[in-house]
């Protein structure tokens, strides 16, 4: 029991079971409190039926000339048998000796007053005695009449069992009701931790906006903290961003400098062993600046991914214009860079991010496919609503055993040494994907070329 | 060519002019917008190179001003960001195509390529080198009635040749003519396209000769 209250458990199971065990009690409760009563009255109308008929005997009661007469009327008993099917007795002292009746009927032992009561047993009966008293003067002188009227409580139980039992139903009635309420308040005050959980549980994995939910005032406290933490995470995510900007546009103008001349160097040079060293020199200009290109593309889909701007995209020009823009660079290797089926597929989502995914992936195939490959360009349709650009070329394809993690920041294939690559390529593609609610999906084809596909939720 | 090069950036510009004149081309350098439009007001260019940050405003606006002035000349933006929604909106405004710096010059003379081809249509330059007409463009090499498509590379080998007739071109030279930087490529590769190349060849007077101990030059 301690360890249910203090372990944090449910609060929706706590909060029913304390409901749940109050309305219980208070039921239990109700149906003693009606039982008691339903009781007491029962019993206080038999006392008062008894009275009258004591007092009925009483009062027919005469002295003739100092004789006493005591003729029992009629209805004195049949006031009773109207009650019910019981049974009744009678006795008549007269100042403690026996009259008429029952004589073993209990009289009442030192009774003061008029009137007095009491439950005994009387021929293996419950029996409700009622005894009145009244002085009279008589020719011996002045004695005690004592009529005592008894009558079987079995009505009564009957009566009291009948009433239990609707005390209890009527428990039970109110058990019921107060447990369907106790479920509803519960779940009324559950339901703007649940909105808030869900709220939060829908976003994406970069969605920093501040959380405007209605929360009831209790919880405000939480989600003005929450909101602070999420601020502060923006702000340093938002300052990190900028700098890695920053940071690649400064390369950029120093690093072609660089370039350009080592390029017009390598022209002017005689020497095999020099021009191999110029050669490699350019090879790592071109990978830094190839980085500094990726970590502010990877930056920049980041920040985009914030504050998506949706618009229709067919996916068939998206193709086109990428493949166009890429041709000349897939030329410079000596790579067929082909537009395959383009089925008329449509997709809502950020163009700029779209083909910010599709040029690095089309850039990745032509990294890894040797010198005179092809690389195939297509759209199709992938079912359940989805459409595909799938990037297939015909090189060495991916390493068989997880491909996956090559979609990880910085992780590169075991097959890439001696290609220029930063490994952030298809991060940036995999990125916008899920931004979109979509995925990339690495496969090697059945020649054994890499298969890239870009699958998107299509419209 | 004859190019246009607006850059503000003085050595990197230098060095542009110097690396495209290797090639053969004429470059005129303006180092803001309103020297450019003084170029380009006296001179006919082939093409125009446009830095995006210059010292008197965006190179964006010189964009829309060249649109609005029906200016024909085909533009490639040379931008230090490369953010792509800047390249969309560079595209948006009328530019032929972009690059990011630096600039990899095989890379560049492809472009360039791509949009005179797109721009120019049927209307071209060709040009007679012995019994052939050779089509740097589209990449043909036409004898009498027959017309040979060369690949990207054998076009690029041809070009370097067809520019210098009788110069001889050594093999490591080549190999930097041809492949990227980031190719791993041996001299052995260049013996593979000069191959194809006097496939391509051999009913033509124009041929391929090898210098034995220095490389190739062309024959007319």
């Amino acid at each position: 029991m301690v360890s249910w209250f203090s372990n944090p458990g449910s609060i929706r199971q706590r909060l029913l079971g304390f409901l749940l065990v109050g309305a219980a009690a208070m039921a239990i409760l109700l149906y003693f409190i009606v039982r008691s009563v339903a009781g007491q009255l029962a019993q206080e109308s038999q006392d008062n039926i008894l009275t009258a008929s004591a007092y009925s005997v009483v009062d027919s009661t005469r002295v003739r000339s100092g004789e006493l007469i005591v003729d029992i009327p009629y209805f004195a008993f049949s006031m009773l048998g109207n009650l019910s099917d019981e049974r009744v007795f009678y006795s008549i002292r007269l100042g403690g000796e026996f009259l008429s009746g029952y004589e073993e009927l209990p009289s009442l032992e030192n009774i003061d007053g008029e009137l007095a009561f009491q439950s005994a047993e009387f021929l293996g009966q419950d029996v409700r005695i009622a005894t009145a008293r009244r002085p009279i003067s008589l020719s011996e002188g002045s004695s005690v009449l004592e009529v005592s009227i008894a009558q079987t409580r079995q009505g009564l139980s009957d009566t009291l069992a009948r009433i239990s039992g609707l005390a209890a139903a009527l428990g039970l009635v109110f058990f019921m009701v107060a447990a369907v309420l106790a479920t509803l308040i519960a779940n009324t005050t559950i339901r703007p931790i649940d909105r808030l959980t869900a709220s939060l549980s829908r976003r994406g994995p970069r969605d920093l906006r501040p959380v405007t939910t209605p929360v009831p005032v209790e919880m405000e406290p939480l989600v003005t903290s929450l909101n602070g933490f999420i601020g502060r995470l923006k702000t340093s995510l938002s300052r990190s961003e900028d700098f890695i900007a920053e940071a690649a546009h400064r390369l950029r103008t120093p690093l072609a400098l660089v370039r350009t001349q080592a390029d017009i160097t390598i022209r002017r040079m005689e020497r095999d062993e020099n021009r191999k060293a110029m050669r490699d020199m350019i090879t790592a200009i071109d990978e830094t600046s190839r980085t500094a290109g990726q970590l502010l593309d990877h930056a920049m889909v980041s920040l985009r991914a914030d504050d998506l701007e949706t618009e229709k995209i067919a996916l068939p020009v998206l193709v086109r214009d990428t493949v166009e823009r890429m041709t000349p660079t897939a030329e410079l290797k000596d790579l067929d860079l082909e537009i395959g089926t383009l089925a008329d597929m449509s997709v809502r989502g950020d163009l700029i991010l779209l083909q910010s995914a599709l040029e690095n992936v089309v850039d990745n195939a032509m990294k890894y496919t040797p010198i005179g490959g092809q690389i195939v360009v297509g759209v199709s349709e992938g079912g359940l609503g989805l459409a595909l650009i799938a990037v297939s070329d015909n090189g060495p394809g991916f390493p068989k055993p997880g491909a996956e993690p090559l979609t990880d920041r910085f992780a590169r294939g075991t097959n890439a040494e001696g290609i220029v690559g930063s490994g952030l390529g298809l991060t940036i593609a995999q990125d916008v994907l899920r931004v979109h609610g979509g995925a990339l999906n690495l496969t090697n084809t059945e020649g054994g070329g890499a298969c890239v596909e870009l699958v998107l939720p299509s419209v | 060519m004859r190019f246009l090069l607006i850059e503000d950036h003085a050595p990197l510009a230098k060095a542009v002019v110097d690396r495209l004149s290797l090639d053969g081309h004429v470059v005129d350098h303006a180092s803001s917008m309103a020297d450019a439009w003084d170029f380009i007001a006296t001179a006919a260019y082939d093409l125009i190179l446009l830095d995006i940050m210059l010292p008197d405003g965006d190179g964006r606006d010189f964009l829309s001003r060249c649109r609005t002035e029906a200016q024909k000349t085909p533009v490639i933006v040379l931008t230090a960001r490369s953010e792509v929604s800047d390249r969309v909106s560079l595209l948006d405004l009328g530019a032929d195509d972009y690059m990011v710096k630096p600039i990899d010059f095989s890379e560049l003379e492809a472009r360039c390529r791509a949009v005179l081809r797109r721009r120019q249509g049927e209307a071209r330059n060709t040009k007679g080198i012995g019994d052939l007409v050779f089509d740097p463009l589209a990449g043909t090499l036409r004898k009498d009635a027959e017309t040979i498509q060369l690949r990207p590379r054998e076009l690029r080998l041809f070009e370097t040749f067809a520019n210098s007739p009788g110069q001889i071109f050594s093999k490591a030279a080549l190999v930097d003519r041809l492949f990227s930087f980031d190719d791993d490529v041996t001299e052995n590769a260049i013996e593979v396209y000069v191959g194809r190349l006097r496939r391509h060849l051999e009913t033509s007077s124009v041929q391929i000769t090898t210098v034995r101990g220095l490389g190739y030059k062309l024959d007319t």
